[in-house]
């Protein structure tokens, strides 16, 4: 039985580089307190259940499913969305490759697939074909040779910024 | 299965006219092709620019119409389909719904052809619906004409129109510049967005902008580039608001918000036509964040399906988490309506029973049977095809601020004209008083032809007193879809001693597509089910096309246009295993069965006319690029397929290695299609790549 007047302990996380407060119901999953209260809505929802990956943001820059993340999971983490991926106008390079390569359909799904693009670059700097492969997030428009290509040029852009 | 890789081969082999599809603009076969007559309408922007739109009457008014003449509150710009500002800001109006298609990019693009402007410097803007009031003819007009997404006609009814537009635009600049020199307009030629004078001076076209806007606009059409002259149309363009997608910044009917609005989750009744029985939302009251608990009613059992799919429990809450906790918190007994025994088994029992019984002709040309019966040979084979979801990656969803005398909706739509025509029975506000803004849209596929969820907030809406802001979970999607419809298709062909096939027959038990449909009244009963005149039709002497309706109670409707996928792919199966169980060969069966390259009669969507020659160049340049006939691997095989629909010409050849567990792996996949005319050559690629995928992730 869940009183009317609920009040919880507040959880105090980072989203974007700025300090957030939540004092919400802790089950709530972080894709709706980043939609509905934060109203960042370039996280967007596709399926609920941890499944389609639309909702992939970043938790201490690690990917992560937001809709299945709870809110009482996230005291003291850090959270980085889409919004928050690029350093003011600079894009990151995987913004960049998924432009020049004209990667978006309808684009719904295009920031889940970026934020798990950045994150297999982190830890494979130079995927193979078996390593994008291992992107599970899925597009109902069907852009993966062309996301495929752009991991690679996002790939190809940071080693040579890196050198 | 995994996709090794795809090349896209485009090969426009007939370029004669803009796309094939040009002459017929109808919207999945329910739309008669509409002669318009547009007007210009040039005005002052905002900013003291040059703005330029269209007024078109309304259908009603068609040929011949006069001007319309608007009140003056409705000249206050909506927007433009070209804006030329002082500060030489280009800004052109997006007519159209973008799902993905590319069409806030290709429609564009016509329009900065004509009006002759480096792409590069062009702004794209979304326009709104554009529906106002006419005070004389009395009754609505357009502002930018067709502006659904429905039938592959996006393109084929912009082609001459928005080009038009931007000649027209043009055209004022260079009578401005023409004044400001008195020279004649005819010495005066454009580049970049400049008027030039033969003697080398410039006027940018943001200096004549104003002057241009003062002008009396050409009555009737003006010239257009020819096609070789073109900078824009044919180059490779990529989507223009690609840096707000990759930003999180680009908007989607999801995204809408207004201040106050409350968001919506329905609890729909599971049974098709059923109602509810018992209802006890004393625990989801209590949920914080929830205001109200309403509930919608069913559609008439048996009546068409033109507004929600079912009856319903809305929980009306501050936002998605509190809507959800409170629909979870709901007791609800339903109470079963008529459809509540069918099942997967009594489909598929209806379906065999269907074949015994009398079906309806599509097409019969000479005598099947006598063929069947005096063949050498006759091969048979069986494909049945599921219902299917649309699964648009972005789940339905709508946002209506409904007043007493206007009405707001923000929401990703395929059908903006439908929704428009939805509310207005709902809830008697004249049309233009519904203002429809049309943000990005995640996928349609055919699922948002339908309003359904735009009634469900116009049914919450009035209950609550709010703007609300219906969503739906993906669960609730793949329960409550427009099906693609189920069918079991029988093939058979008859053989003369030669091999050559003297009979073809194709018999569909299917759950008709025109069902409960109250816009589909003229059509054919087998419509979205049967393609009469596809091939092989007109080119075996005994061809029966017979549809054997299937009574089922799930709602049905256009799935990325059921007839192409629904048909193509038992057609194509067949004439490949007849091919095989022949031991013909199955590009050269299709080409014999071509012929000659003429021109054959196509009665549905995509007519008047099919050309086989067309067919059979997509069908040789796909085997041509896979190298068909070449000696292959171990346990890799090639097939073929081809068809023609919406105007244009598809086909595709797929080299598989099938392992010895019996998994298809996809070596590679070429596609070689005629469209005619191209606006966008990355933007077809993306199209073609991107039906290929979900046509394998459908069939595999």
């Amino acid at each position: 039985m869940i009183a009317a007047a609920e009040v919880h302990v507040a959880i105090e996380l980072t989203v974007n580089a700025r300090p957030a407060s939540f004092t919400g119901d802790p089950s709530m999953p972080l894709l709706w307190y980043l939609r509905d209260h934060a109203h960042l809505t370039g996280t967007k929802f596709g399926c609920g259940i941890g499944y389609c990956g639309a909702c992939t943001v970043h938790v201490d820059g690690v990917a992560a499913r937001a809709c299945v993340t709870p809110m009482s999971a996230l005291g003291g983490r850090t959270v980085t969305t889409i919004e928050g991926l690029a350093a003011g106008e600079a894009l990151h390079a995987v913004q960049q490759a998924w432009i020049e390569e004209d990667v978006p359909q309808c684009g719904y799904c295009q920031a889940g697939q970026i934020m798990a693009a950045v994150d297999l670059l982190k830890r494979r700097s130079a995927p193979t074909d078996a390593d994008i492969a291992t992107l599970t997030n899925l597009c109902r428009c069907g852009t993966y040779p062309r996301i495929r290509k752009a991991i690679r040029r996002a790939a190809a852009q940071l080693k040579a910024a890196q050198t | 299965m995994s996709v090794v890789g795809i090349v896209g081969v485009v090969s426009a082999v007939s370029d004669a006219s803009a796309a094939g599809a040009a002459a017929t603009a109808s919207a999945a076969g329910t739309r008669p092709a509409l002669t318009r007559r547009e007007f210009l309408q040039v005005s002052v922007s905002a900013a003291g620019g040059l703005a330029v739109s269209l007024v078109m009457p309304a259908l009603a008014a068609a040929e011949g119409a006069t001007r319309p003449k608007l009140p003056p509150a409705v000249n206050q710009p909506l927007g433009s389909f070209v804006r030329i500002e002082p500060d030489g800001r280009i800004v052109i109006g997006a007519r159209g719904c973008e799902l993905g298609q590319g069409v806030r990019t290709s429609l564009p693009m016509l329009i900065a052809e004509e009006l002759d402007v480096p792409w590069l410097a062009v702004t794209v803007e979304q326009l709104p619906y554009g529906l106002v009031a006419s005070a004389d003819p009395p009754g609505v007009a357009s502002r930018y004409g067709p502006q659904g997404a429905g039938g592959s006609t996006s393109i084929p009814d912009a082609w001459h129109e928005l080009r038009q537009v931007g000649a027209r635009a043009r055209w004022l600049l260079v009578q401005a510049a023409a004044h400001e020199w008195r020279e004649s307009a005819k010495a005066l030629r454009t580049e970049d967005a400049h008027v030039v004078h033969p003697d080398g001076r410039r006027l940018s076209y943001a200096q004549l902008a104003l002057r241009a806007a003062a002008l009396i606009p050409p009555e009737g059409e003006v010239p257009m580039k020819e096609r070789s002259a073109c900078r824009i149309i044919g180059h490779p363009t990529r989507v223009a608001d690609g840096r707000d997608i990759v930003t999180g910044a680009a908007a989607y009917g999801i995204d809408a918000a207004l201040p106050g609005a409350l968001t919506v989750l329905i609890a729909r009744c599971p049974y098709f036509d059923g109602s509810l029985g018992e209802l006890d939302d004393a625990q989801a009251r209590r949920i914080p964040g929830v205001r109200q608990v309403v509930t919608i009613p069913p559609p008439r059992a048996g009546a068409p399906l033109d507004r929600n799919l079912a009856a319903g429990v809305a929980v009306v809450a501050d936002d998605f988490w509190s809507a959800h906790r409170g629909r979870e918190a709901l007791r609800i007994r339903w109470t079963a309506g008529p459809g509540a025994k069918d099942s997967s088994a009594a489909l598929e029992q209806r379906a065999a029973a269907a074949f015994g019984k009398g079906g309806l002709i599509a097409r019969r040309d000479g005598d099947f049977a006598a063929a069947r019966r005096s063949a050498a040979r006759v091969i048979e084979r069986t494909y049945v095809e599921p219902f299917l979801a649309h699964a648009t990656m972005e789940p339905p969803n709508a946002l209506i601020d409904l007043k007493a005398d206007r009405a707001l909706l923000m929401a990703s739509l395929q059908s903006p004209g439908g929704a428009s025509r939805m509310i207005n029975a709902m809830t008697g506000i004249p049309r233009p008083d519904i203002e429809i803004r049309l943000p990005r849209t995640g996928g349609g596929f055919g699922r948002r032809l339908e309003n359904d969820f735009v009634a469900e907030a116009v049914l919450v809406a009035q209950k609550v007193g709010a703007p609300v802001k219906v969503l739906w979970t993906r669960e609730d999607d793949l329960q409550n879809d427009f099906y693609r419809p189920f069918g079991v298709h029988r093939l058979g062909a008859a053989l003369d001693a030669t091999g050559r096939v003297t009979g073809w027959s194709h018999r569909v038990a299917a759950t008709a597509r025109k069902w409960r449909a109250a816009d589909m009244e003229d059509e054919t009963d087998w419509i979205g089910c049967v393609d009469r005149d596809g091939f092989p039709a007109g080119c075996v002497g005994n061809y029966l096309a017979e549809f054997l309706p299937v009574d089922f109670q799930l709602a049905r409707g256009w799935w990325r246009a059921p007839l192409p996928t629904f048909a193509a792919f038992p057609i194509e199966s067949f004439l490949d295993e007849l091919a095989h169980e022949a031991g013909q060969d199955p590009l050269a069966l299709r080409l014999v069965l071509l012929g000659a390259p003429r021109e054959l009669d196509y009665r549905d969507h995509g007519g008047p006319k099919f050309h086989t020659g067309r067919l059979a160049e997509v069908l040789r340049r796909a085997a041509r690029e896979i190298g068909f006939g070449r000696k292959l691997p171990p346990r890799h095989g090639v097939g073929l397929a081809s068809h023609f629909t919406h105007g244009g010409y598809a086909a595709h050849a797929i080299e598989v290695a099938v392992s010895r567990q019996g998994e298809l792996d996809i070596v590679r996949c070429v596609c070689a299609a005629d469209v005619g005319a191209i606006v966008n050559p990355l933007g077809l690629e993306t199209q073609f790549m991107g039906g290929t995928i979900d046509g394998l992730s459908t069939a595999l």
